[in-house]
């Protein structure tokens, strides 16, 4: 079945994407939208976006047909914080550019400019089913990590689907460290730097003369911290202590326009009420659940259950923290809080919670209208799974990014094959076989 | 310092005293005094707490040991497994579990983990893993940093954890001893040791050593730096062995005063146990090609290995670690975080399972030790589209017998067989689903997690007062 599927898909392929439109039919579809489980149905999609669907939807004449029974499908996966294409191997310097210790800037920082299409990581992470990723910049020389970018998975095509997508800023224990050694010092660098960028913006012209020779805040880092404080570009900010997440909430009474995203948040849970006030959206891991420093001392899985019976948008996102955190695992950690709320006591996610918050959710929260469900118009950003997407014995079969099919290898599906039987031939294992 | 052996001796004079009693014309003569190095100076002091009897009925068991049984039933008794079965005896006033639809297995066993000596919070007055002041420190003893309120303990409990072996870190090629421990909550550390379990010495070789000494300018620097520096050592504690074996066979033969015994060296103690096959290697090491020259040297001085951990490259040499009785101990799918890690693949696993070597699953993390049974149903799904059959009750050993034998410890606990520990955990749903979870937790028969009932749910003295504390984690 599984060999069926991909032969059509490669076909279809090679066809090219805008030949002929493709219904998949007979699949569980999920689209994403709210608990919608439609049994049976078919989708079809034609120049990269879907048409149609539905239970009962036409299949165009000339389409090609996939028969997808026994399958589920749902939209690509948004990877909602990732360093996909922006590092190869983190611990080898120069292939890591997700941070710039020794840089003289950090706002203007643009992360697009680093993108690596052809990143092995990428592969990976597309056959475990992620379509679109936001890759986020570290911060390295001040609170600013810098410009993120939204990029495609695809095999081919743009590699970036939003360039500076959003800010990139650290605040609790790290932002205190990096701006010189406690909170306090932390949003005095914040106001600088925005009181920087709005006298830019209403002064460009004598910004770096005279008297503003002096200015603390580079014109390139003030230009970019603009867009952030006229709410053209999101601030994504990493807090977890609940009262930094709380002064966080504070600066849109300053700053109106201001469109913060919290990043972490693992205290989030006690002060959900304000967060979804705010109107602040969350994106955060589901396993948190030790008090690992002094900002996150009431880390549980809960937060997330928490968080969603709030109201508050959240995104679930392979962070940090979690060893061996990848976006391959991203539809086991949403799995994981629908477990949560199986347990007494416990705060979790329906299965349909989960899913929106690795698609729809993350789709909203970087700003891609025309993905993230299973909808007519949008990008065919989509998987076809094995079986239920959340479970961590799950794969996808198939996987269609903007309408086109897309390989299901990689450098370590390679590695296994070449390795899977190790006698020894006539020549070594690394010859051809 | 006198030992175990020397108490020994003293108990054999009283004996021979007695006899004397009885002939008083000939006291035979006094054994001869022998200085040994004590093999448990810091022996356990974990006493397991009271269980009842219990029966769990209706469960499908995966037993730990690659058997499964539907429908079936399990007497827990006396801290044992008293009977395990399709069907079992429930004695009057047992405790009855109806479990249809659930999961009852084995404990989870994790063979690498650093709970205690990097303890949450992790702030720089905890960090005790690792000491990192020489590339050899094998008079180090993880024990001696453990602290036994780490949070992470009770997290791993409620993650079906019945057993877990903390090691220091992978700075030094020599890192030091490693302990089994229960994770039970004690005043001191030996309230949580394993009874009987044997130490473990920590290996490095690859990055971590050659960087940490290197950036100094001091040997190990390189990779022939490492082999070269272990190599010398292993020579050192085989002279020190000898001069022991030596004092040894002397001093039996009464030729040898208690002052003639050789000088003992903490740190030589260690290897000189390895050498005897008393203390296990469990040697942190990445690639193929370094495990492979690791094996050699074991060759070369008579040691053996017992376990590489990490081994993200175990599936090129799966053939030689079977041919050698080497256990791999191996995350799902971490890669690609550093150089060594780079031909990470998730059908590891399932690949050193496939050539008939001894798998395991580990954590090396707070975290990923709450779920191992998680990473066990990744790896084998992994497997599974390579093209391998890997039944669910197999794919449990890696959980528990294999990392059990890989501790010495698989006599006592590892699989649900008649004798063993009551080291039991009740599963929500079939423990490989994302959506199952521990409803209960036996350790030598006592229920020591329980999702249900707050009161079998420890809280670490540090998170008493904490925000978050009572919140189900």
């Amino acid at each position: 079945m599984i060999r069926h599927v991909m032969a059509l898909l490669l076909a279809g392929a090679a066809v090219s994407a805008a030949a002929a439109p493709t219904a998949i039919v007979g699949a569980t579809i999920l689209t994403a939208r709210g608990e919608t489980v439609i049994e049976g149905g078919t989708l079809v999609f034609d120049n990269g976006r879907i048409t149609a669907v539905g239970k009962g939807v036409a299949v165009p004449a000339g389409a090609s047909v996939i028969d997808a029974k026994g399958r589920v499908l749902t939209p690509g996966i948004i990877a909602a914080a990732t360093d996909l294409g922006i590092s190869e191997v983190n611990g080898v310097r120069e292939t890591n550019d997700g941070g710039a210790r020794q840089s003289a800037f950090s706002a203007a920082l643009d992360l697009s400019t680093a993108v690596n299409p052809r990143s092995l990581h990428i592969a990976i992470a597309r056959m475990a089913g992620v379509t679109r990723a936001a890759a986020v910049p570290d911060s390295a020389s001040t609170l600013f990590g810098g410009q993120g970018a939204v990029i495609s998975l695809a095999e081919s095509g743009p590699a970036v689907t939003r360039a500076r997508a959003f800010q990139y800023m650290e605040m609790g224990e790290n932002g205190a460290r990096l701006a010189g050694g406690s909170r306090p010092a932390a949003w005095a660098q914040l106001a600088n730097m925005f009181a920087e960028a709005q006298r830019l913006a209403a002064t460009p012209a004598s910004f770096d003369r005279g008297q503003d020779s002096g200015s603390l805040a580079k014109r390139l880092d003030a230009e970019a911290l603009a867009q952030v404080i006229y709410g053209r570009q999101a601030l994504f900010v990493h807090a977890d202590r609940a009262s930094d997440i709380t002064e966080v909430l504070k600066l849109k009474a300053r700053y109106p326009a201001l469109r913060p995203v919290l990043i972490g948040a693992r205290e989030a849970w006690l002060v959900a009420a304000d967060i979804a006030r705010a109107g602040v959206p969350v994106i955060t891991h589901t396993l948190h659940d030790l008090p690992d420093d002094f900002e996150t001392l009431a880390s549980t899985r809960n937060n997330v259950g928490h968080l969603q019976a709030a109201g508050v948008t959240v995104a679930i996102a392979a962070l940090g923290g979690i060893g061996g955190s990848t976006p391959v695992n991203i539809p086991a950690y949403a799995g994981n809080a629908v477990a949560q709320g199986l347990v007494p006591g416990g705060k979790g996610l329906t299965k349909g919670q989960a899913l929106s918050s690795i698609t729809a959710n993350p789709a909203r929260i970087l700003g891609l209208a025309d993905t993230g469900t299973l909808e007519a118009g949008k990008r065919a950003d989509l998987v076809l799974w094995d079986a239920d997407p959340l479970e961590l014995t799950s794969t996808p079969v198939a996987v269609w990014i903007d309408g086109a099919a897309q390989p299901m290898t990689s450098r370590q599906t390679e590695l296994a094959q070449r390795y899977k039987a190790l006698g020894r031939t006539d020549l070594p294992l690394q010859y051809p076989r | 310092m006198r030992s175990v052996l020397m108490m020994g001796a003293a108990a054999f004079a009283l004996m021979a005293a007695g006899a004397a009693a009885k002939d008083k014309a000939q006291p035979p003569a006094a054994p001869p005094e022998v200085v040994s190095v004590s093999k448990d100076p810091w022996p356990s002091q974990y006493k397991p707490y009271p269980g009842a009897v219990t029966v769990i009925r209706g469960a499908t068991i995966y037993d730990g040991a690659g058997h499964r049984i539907d429908n079936g039933m399990i007497r827990l008794e006396g801290g044992k497994v008293a009977e395990i079965g399709q069907t079992v005896t429930v004695p009057a006033g047992a405790r009855l579990i109806e479990a249809a639809g659930k999961y009852v297995t084995a404990g989870i066993i994790d063979i690498h983990s650093h709970l205690g000596v990097y303890p949450s919070p992790g702030v720089e007055a905890h960090s005790d893993g690792n000491e990192g002041t020489s590339p050899a420190r094998p008079e180090v003893w993880a024990e001696h940093s453990v602290w036994p309120q780490d949070p992470g303990f009770s997290r791993a409990l409620a993650g079906g954890i019945t057993a877990l072996h903390v090691l220091p870190g992978s700075a030094n090629l020599f890192g030091g001893r490693g302990v089994t421990l229960k994770p039970v909550y004690g005043r001191s550390v030996q309230e949580m040791k394993f009874p009987g379990a044997p130490y473990s010495l920590k290996m490095a070789c690859g990055e971590n050593p050659k960087r940490v000494y290197g950036s100094r300018n001091q040997l190990p620097a390189t990779r022939m730096g490492n082999i070269a520096y272990a190599r010398q050592l292993w020579s050192d504690a085989t002279n020190y062995k000898r001069r022991w074996d030596d004092y040894t066979r002397r001093a039996q033969a009464g030729t040898a005063k208690p002052t003639d015994a050789p000088r003992r060296e903490l740190a030589l103690d260690t290897l000189m146990g390895v050498l005897n096959g008393e203390i296990l290697v469990q040697n942190h090491c990445y690639r193929a090609d370094e495990m492979a020259n690791v094996i050699s040297m074991s060759h070369e001085f008579g040691y053996k290995v017992t376990a590489f951990h990490h081994a993200v490259e175990s599936y090129k040499i799966a053939d030689m670690l079977k041919a050698e009785g080497i256990c791999s101990a191996m995350w799902a799918d971490w890669y690609g975080f550093k150089m060594e890690s780079y031909d990470g693949i998730r059908e590891n696993i399932a690949l050193v399972n496939a050539a008939g070597a001894c798998a395991i699953v580990h954590s090396d993390d707070e975290n990923g030790i709450q779920r191992l049974n998680q990473e066990a149903a990744k790896a084998m799904a992994a497997g599974r589209r390579l093209g391998f059959t890997i039944a669910p009750e197999l794919a449990w050993t890696w959980l528990s017998l294999n990392p059990a034998r890989g501790l010495g410890i698989g006599d006592r606990t590892g699989s649900l067989e008649v004798g063993k520990a009551a080291d039991v955990v009740l599963w929500s749903a079939e423990p490989f689903s994302v959506y199952a979870r521990p409803m209960q937790v036996w350790v030598d028969g006592a229920v020591m997690y329980d999702w249900g009932d707050p009161r079998r749910r420890p809280t670490a003295d540090f998170e008493l007062g904490q925000p978050g504390v009572g919140e189900v984690k």
